[in-house]
């Protein structure tokens, strides 16, 4: 290490990617997955249907609801819809020493009458996985958190790399093997590298009070309680007094909340003691029409007078930066085109990382490349990259695939889909042992492909919702969510017909026999 | 640098074990004590002091990190995360015995 700074951290580039580079792969395009986590629910559940109706229309029909069904609960929360949220839910809690009366259901938000989809996690289990990795809590968070830091040092030690950074960009060389990987590892890391910066920071930020708790500890000893109070000041909830009183109707208060001009749509209702003469109504702003992104802004009034009891204060400046990493890195403010940018942002990270871990294998494959083995770390990379880019496509287009196959009745049906996912992924790493190197790329790219572009005829066969009818109907999110495995498949089919063409004419190019041009291209 | 890790000295990788060793423990503490700092000894209300002192370790803990793997050798590598995490030390332990939150 002394050949100078920025040797050295060509060194820590490639180590502090490596480590976890699988991981950080899989979160990344899980993540990107999860921008459209609303968008793919509404595909994977489309029992659920869709509405143009007002908030407060939908409001009246979850408090007739909640009146009939669960009068003596401690309290209500209702899920209103919204611009990218089908469906109506209510929940209800017992109140103390009335077990029994705990429950939820998802309505129509214009008759009232109860919706029952298919059971999915759907979109929310790619963003449940990006930052949990399927671990219980709180290791996949640690652990999401762990890669988030490497991800920071490997993409700060690669800027300072590659200080002719943009000079580099506008270098492409298509066709050149290895040298267009590596400009191709340039163009994305570059192009986007704010995007980059931001998203892996920003991440840091979210869990900060896990992985840097030292300061609350030293500031509030134990009490971190008191910490989170101070920090995010939340309205209080009145006791009940245990004397009867009448509700008022919830749609005018939720007028008023939204000409109180405080940001923002109310996405959530809270009841506290419905039929009690203390009662009162929290609305919570979903703060999407802003970037900083607010913990649960709300305005609580009396539920029996109607009147304001208590408004969440403005945030306090470090807070709301805090918040305005939460709310980039969400991207919940984002209008469908900013939305678009943010997904093909985040397939550009993802295919930084993948294109930086081929780079890693290939470099070191040209030492060895006269030499008929391959030593073991190198098979284990290459082994690894495989199952962890082309086996999580496959894995995800099973997800996808179990939504539409298993029977809707099916008991533990989510679960799964869910399982369904990690088993494909595990076969696929399975394969990627069995078969060498090129031709278990090749083969896992094609049958991805299959997969995703058959995924709309798939939908076509098993749901009345085909292309044609959601492009008539201008249903975005159904034709969207089609169109882009099409797109996907495409995609995939073209990368398969590429490495599998590269290795052809390095064969040809090599003059060798085939079986020892086999042999080599393993390696 | 890694080219073949078979001809590389004993030395080398207990160097290498070491500085990585620095720039994971040392630098996450460094970090810490950055951010311990900053919440018992910036102004304002002791909530936005935390705050303040969470985000900024993240770059403290990369310039550590950065350190480690860019100084001359793994002695100097913990040396120099050592005095800045004594001094942090002690301004810690000053607020602490001046009786600040």
């Amino acid at each position: 290490m002394k050949e100078g700074f920025r040797q050295a951290m060509a060194w820590l580039h490639t180590w502090a990617g490596l480590i976890l580079g699988w991981l950080l792969f899989a979160i990344f395009l899980t993540g990107t997955l999860a921008y459209f986590k609303s968008e793919t629910s509404r595909w994977m559940q489309p029992e659920i249907p869709v509405r143009s109706v007002s908030a407060e229309t939908s409001l009246t029909v979850a408090q007739h609801y909640l009146e009939q069904h669960a009068a003596g609960a401690s309290h209500w929360l209702i899920e209103l819809p919204g611009a990218r949220r089908q469906g109506l839910s209510v929940h209800w809690e017992a109140a103390a020493g009335k077990p029994g009366q705990h429950g939820e259901q998802l309505l129509d938000p214009l008759t009232g009458t109860e919706v029952h989809p298919r059971e999915t996690l759907g979109g929310e289990f790619f963003y449940r996985f990006h930052f949990e990795l399927q671990m219980p809590y709180p290791w996949g968070r640690w652990l999401a958190s762990i890669a988030a830091m490497l991800m920071f040092v490997a993409l700060i030690s690669g800027i300072i790399t590659h200080k002719k950074i943009f000079k580099d960009f506008f270098t492409f060389r298509p066709r050149k093997g290895r040298r267009s990987w590596l400009d191709g590892h340039y163009a994305v890391g570059v192009l986007v590298l704010p995007f980059h910066l931001m998203i892996t920071y920003s991440s840091l930020v979210m869990f900060m009070m896990m992985v840097m708790p030292a300061g609350i500890l030293a500031v509030y000893k134990d009490n971190a309680q008191t910490f989170y109070q101070e920090a995010l000041p939340e309205d209080e909830v009145r006791p009940a007094v245990g004397n009867p009183g009448q509700l008022l109707s919830l749609a005018p208060l939720l007028e008023q909340a939204n000409r109180l001009g405080t940001g923002g749509r109310v996405a959530e209702v809270t009841v506290n003691h419905p039929g009690d003469a203390n009662a009162s109504v929290v609305m919570a702003f979903d703060g999407a029409d802003r970037v900083v992104h607010d913990f649960g802004r709300t305005v609580t009034f009396d539920g029996v007078t109607g009147r304001q009891l208590d408004a969440t204060p403005e945030r306090s400046l470090p807070v709301a930066i805090a918040g305005s990493f939460f709310g980039l890195h969400m991207g919940h403010f984002a209008s469908p085109v900013l939305r678009w940018l943010y997904f093909l942002c985040g397939l550009a990270g993802t295919a930084m990382i993948g294109t930086g871990m081929v780079i890693w294998v290939g470099k070191r494959q040209l030492k060895h490349a006269q030499s008929a083995g391959m030593p073991l770390e190198l098979r284990l990379v290459d082994v690894l990259n495989i199952a962890s880019m082309s086996g999580l496509m496959l894995a995800v287009a099973t997800y996808f695939w179990a939504n539409r196959l298993l029977p809707v009745a099916m008991a533990g049906r989510s679960d799964w889909e869910v399982n369904g996912f990690f088993i494909v992924w595990g076969l696929s790493l399975l394969h990627a042992m069995l078969r060498r190197g090129r031709a278990a790329w090749v083969e896992q790219l094609a049958l991805a492909a299959l997969l995703f572009g058959a995924v709309p005829l798939l939908n076509a066969l098993t749901t009345p919702y085909h292309l044609g009818m959601s492009l008539a109907q201008s249903d975005g999110a159904m034709a969207g969510f089609d169109l882009a495995c099409l797109a996907s498949g495409l995609f995939f089919a073209w990368s398969a017909w590429k490495i599998r063409r590269s290795g052809r004419t390095q064969a040809v190019s090599t003059k060798r026999p085939r079986s020892m041009v086999l042999e080599q291209e393993a390696n | 640098m890694n080219a073949k890790p078979r001809t590389l000295p004993v030395s080398y990788r207990l160097a290498v074990a070491s500085r990585v060793l620095a720039a994971v423990f040392g630098g996450y503490l460094v970090a810490a004590l950055v951010s311990v700092s900053l919440s018992l000894w910036l102004p304002g209300a002791r909530a936005e002091a935390v705050v303040i002192g969470m985000m900024t370790s993240f770059l403290v803990y990369l310039l550590a990190v950065i350190w480690c793997f860019a100084c001359a050798s793994a002695w100097r590598a913990w040396f120099g995360l050592m005095v800045p995490g004594l001094m942090l030390a002690a301004l810690a332990g000053l607020a602490h015995g001046m009786g600040r939150p």
